[in-house]
């Protein structure tokens, strides 16, 4: 190999060494002590900061600094943001464990005031009100909030006929609910504000509803039965004030013309015998004759007997005298 | 050959100490720092509450407890010699398990009731149970065997209902079908008295052990299957009551309106009926007036009229099939015998 090949590799002072090694361990150390002493609070949430345990404070969302090296600890809360549980059922893709019960049906089935029994369900929306209190007062305020809302809304249902409870109650259920449940959790200072108890399905149980179902059916029935009858009645009713309007008008018809027929008759009647009483003898027998007149083309038959032959009225025989038509 | 020199006093100083903390005494006091972080001092959460024992045996007063003076946050004890015995300070949640019982009328149900405990006295807390679970344990048995004996001495209604003065609105489609629908038993106590009694039995037995009870309450109440099937039978049978009174009422209201309908029809056609012949009549006797003023105003006006009347009468009633026998003495075939007519004579 020739000489010119090879590299002159000068010796490192070990005091570099020893100042790289310390620098780095600095430099390790200060991004380790600001990487844990900086961290950031979501819009919808604060952090809540205890500095060996003890609280210290709460802060709102942004870019924070703390003490590092487990001295503060910080707690995230989402106070923000609307939480909610449902009760009897429960909808997919819940990521709050509390959100809903494996105990879906027993959590439902309840006993009524008169007795009877309905299967209710419900939601309670809540958020976090008070972080301090909700982290330092109750160890699961989220499972106690579960079982206040079950003993409230069966305390609530419990004051009421199964009637109330399924159709004309609601609203006050759902009001009477929020109230106690609201009075528990300010009592209890769980750190929580709910904002709606609802109702959600509410049914009598299965093996009843057929018979609810059969009162519904019977009220509509007489509903119909009602409506039926009106139906009749209207069908008959105004028909018949019509037709005895028809009758009246047609006897007021009948009434003007028998009077004016009457009044028409005596005018003529007045007018002919006022003729009359002028020649009484030659109108007499002027009527006669023209009445004969008129009278007599019209007649069918006429047989006219000379009064001196007086037995052939009893010979004849009328039958050949008979129009024609008639035979 | 490099910006910095190797003599720059920063550099000297990282040196300097490097060298120290791996010098024996540097070794030394790391580790004596340790013990005073790791072994003496500790930390008490605002949730915590925390006796500290001296070989098993607790000496001096809880930390963070609710009648201490200390609370949390650092806390220093001897090393080794002293463990710190955390507990939770918060309110703590006790749910039953739901047990068959019976009411004083003979009912037979399931309750599920729930509680909300602390640890009140740490200290007891720590020398009678040691840990949670068999406190759990212990709050099954106490307040389990108070609800079954509450229970016992009450009616079922009183564990139902809580308000005594409440009256129950009524649905105005079912308020008159009678029997009790609609109305809710009335209680003496109700559910909320029920519930203090459990806790006031059970609170002094469950003290005894540093425990505070906060409430029991009532989570969840039904009926034992196979009773179940008899509320149904009844509530069945009162439902096909209230169906059956509504038939009936449709029924009733049908016949109603029938009966209502045939009475209006008689009215109006009668009315019509009547009404029709007074006006008739009235009308007739009009014209008889008419006709009886004109035929009797004088003795001739009567002999005309019996006169054109008959012969008004004759012009009607002979026609085509009548057979007209005539003699002639008659007025107008007399001319047929003779000239001079009987008449003219």
């Amino acid at each position: 190999m020739p000489e010119e090949f090879r590299i002159e590799i000068p010796p490192i002072d070990p005091r570099w060494a020893r100042s790289l090694v310390s620098l780095a361990a600095v430099v390790l150390a200060t991004l380790a002590l600001l990487s844990s002493s900086v961290y950031s609070v979501g819009t919808e949430s604060v952090g809540v900061i205890q500095r060996f345990g003890r609280y210290v404070g709460t802060v709102d969302p942004g870019l924070r600094f703390k003490l590092p090296l487990g001295i503060d600890r910080v707690t995230i809360l989402p106070v923000k943001r609307q939480l909610k549980m449902e009760f009897g059922f429960g909808t997919g893709g819940a990521s709050d464990r509390f959100q809903i019960s494996r105990e879906q049906d027993r959590e439902a089935d309840m006993v009524t005031g008169d007795l009877n029994a309905a299967h209710v369900e419900w939601v309670v929306q809540y958020e976090i009100s008070d972080p301090e209190q909700y982290l330092f007062n109750l160890r699961e305020p989220a499972a106690t909030l579960r079982d206040l809302s079950e003993s409230v809304m069966r305390e609530v249902v419990g004051d009421r006929t199964v009637d109330e409870v399924l159709t004309i109650g609601r609203q006050g259920i759902e009001n009477a609910a929020i109230t106690k449940l609201t009075e528990l959790v300010t009592e209890l200072e769980m750190g929580l504000r709910v904002q709606q108890v609802q109702l959600k399905n509410v049914h009598p149980p299965s093996a009843v509803q057929a018979s609810f179902d059969e009162v519904n059916r019977a009220q509509q029935e007489r509903e119909e039965m009602i409506n039926r009858a009106n139906g009749e009645y209207n069908k008959v009713v105004p028909r018949a004030r019509g037709e005895a309007e028809r009758k009246l008008q047609e006897a007021e018809g009948y009434a003007v013309k028998r009077v004016n027929e009457a009044k028409g008759d005596v005018a003529r009647f007045k007018a002919l015998l006022e003729q009359y009483e002028k020649a009484p003898d030659v109108t007499r027998q002027r009527l006669y004759l023209e009445t004969m007149s008129d009278i007599l083309p019209k007649i069918g038959s006429k047989v006219i007997l000379d009064t001196d032959v007086q037995q052939f009225l009893p010979l004849m025989n009328l039958q050949q005298f008979q129009p024609e038509k008639k035979r | 050959m490099s910006p910095v020199p190797i003599n720059h006093p920063a550099l000297v100083f990282a040196r300097r100490v490097t060298d120290a903390l791996f010098s024996p005494a540097g070794l030394a006091g790391a580790v004596l720092l340790a013990i005073i972080v790791f072994g003496c001092a500790y930390t008490v959460d605002q949730t915590e509450q925390v006796v500290i024992t001296q070989f098993g045996r607790p000496v001096g007063d809880p930390i963070n407890a609710v009648d201490s003076e200390s609370g949390a946050g650092l806390h220093f004890k001897i090393p080794v010699m002293q463990t710190a015995n955390r507990f939770d300070k918060r309110i703590l949640e006790w749910d039953g398990q739901p047990s068959e019982m019976t009411t004083r009328d003979k009912l037979y149900v399931v309750v599920d009731t729930f509680g909300r405990w602390r640890i009140a006295d740490p200290l007891k807390y720590f020398q009678s149970l040691r840990d949670e679970r068999s406190a759990l344990s212990r709050l099954d048995d106490i307040i389990g065997s108070e609800t079954r004996n509450v229970i016992a001495r009450h009616d079922l209604i009183e564990v139902v209902r809580s308000d005594k003065e409440r009256t129950p609105e009524q649905d105005a489609l079912l308020a008159e079908s009678g029997g009790t629908i609609g109305e809710l038993p009335p209680i003496r106590i109700g559910r909320h008295k029920l519930e203090d009694e459990i806790l006031a039995a059970a609170s002094p037995k469950v003290g005894l052990w540093g425990i505070e009870l906060l409430d029991v309450k009532i989570k969840r109440l039904n009926y034992k299957r196979g009773v179940i099937e008899k509320i149904y039978d009844r509530m069945v049978s009162e439902r096909l009551q209230i169906a059956e009174r509504f038939r009936s009422e449709g029924a009733g209201e049908a016949a109603k309106i029938d009966g209502k309908r045939e009475r209006e029809l008689q009215q109006i056609q009668s009315d019509a009926y009547r009404q029709v012949e007074e006006v008739r009549g009235k009308a007739d006797a009009e014209a008889s007036e008419i006709y009886a003023n004109a035929y009797t105003a004088s003795s001739m006006a009567a002999d005309f009229y019996a006169f054109v009347k008959t012969l008004d009468t004759y012009r009607e009633t002979l026609g085509r099939d009548s057979t007209l026998v005539l003699s002639t003495d008659s007025d107008l075939f007399g001319l047929l015998k003779g000239i001079s007519a009987p008449d003219a004579q």
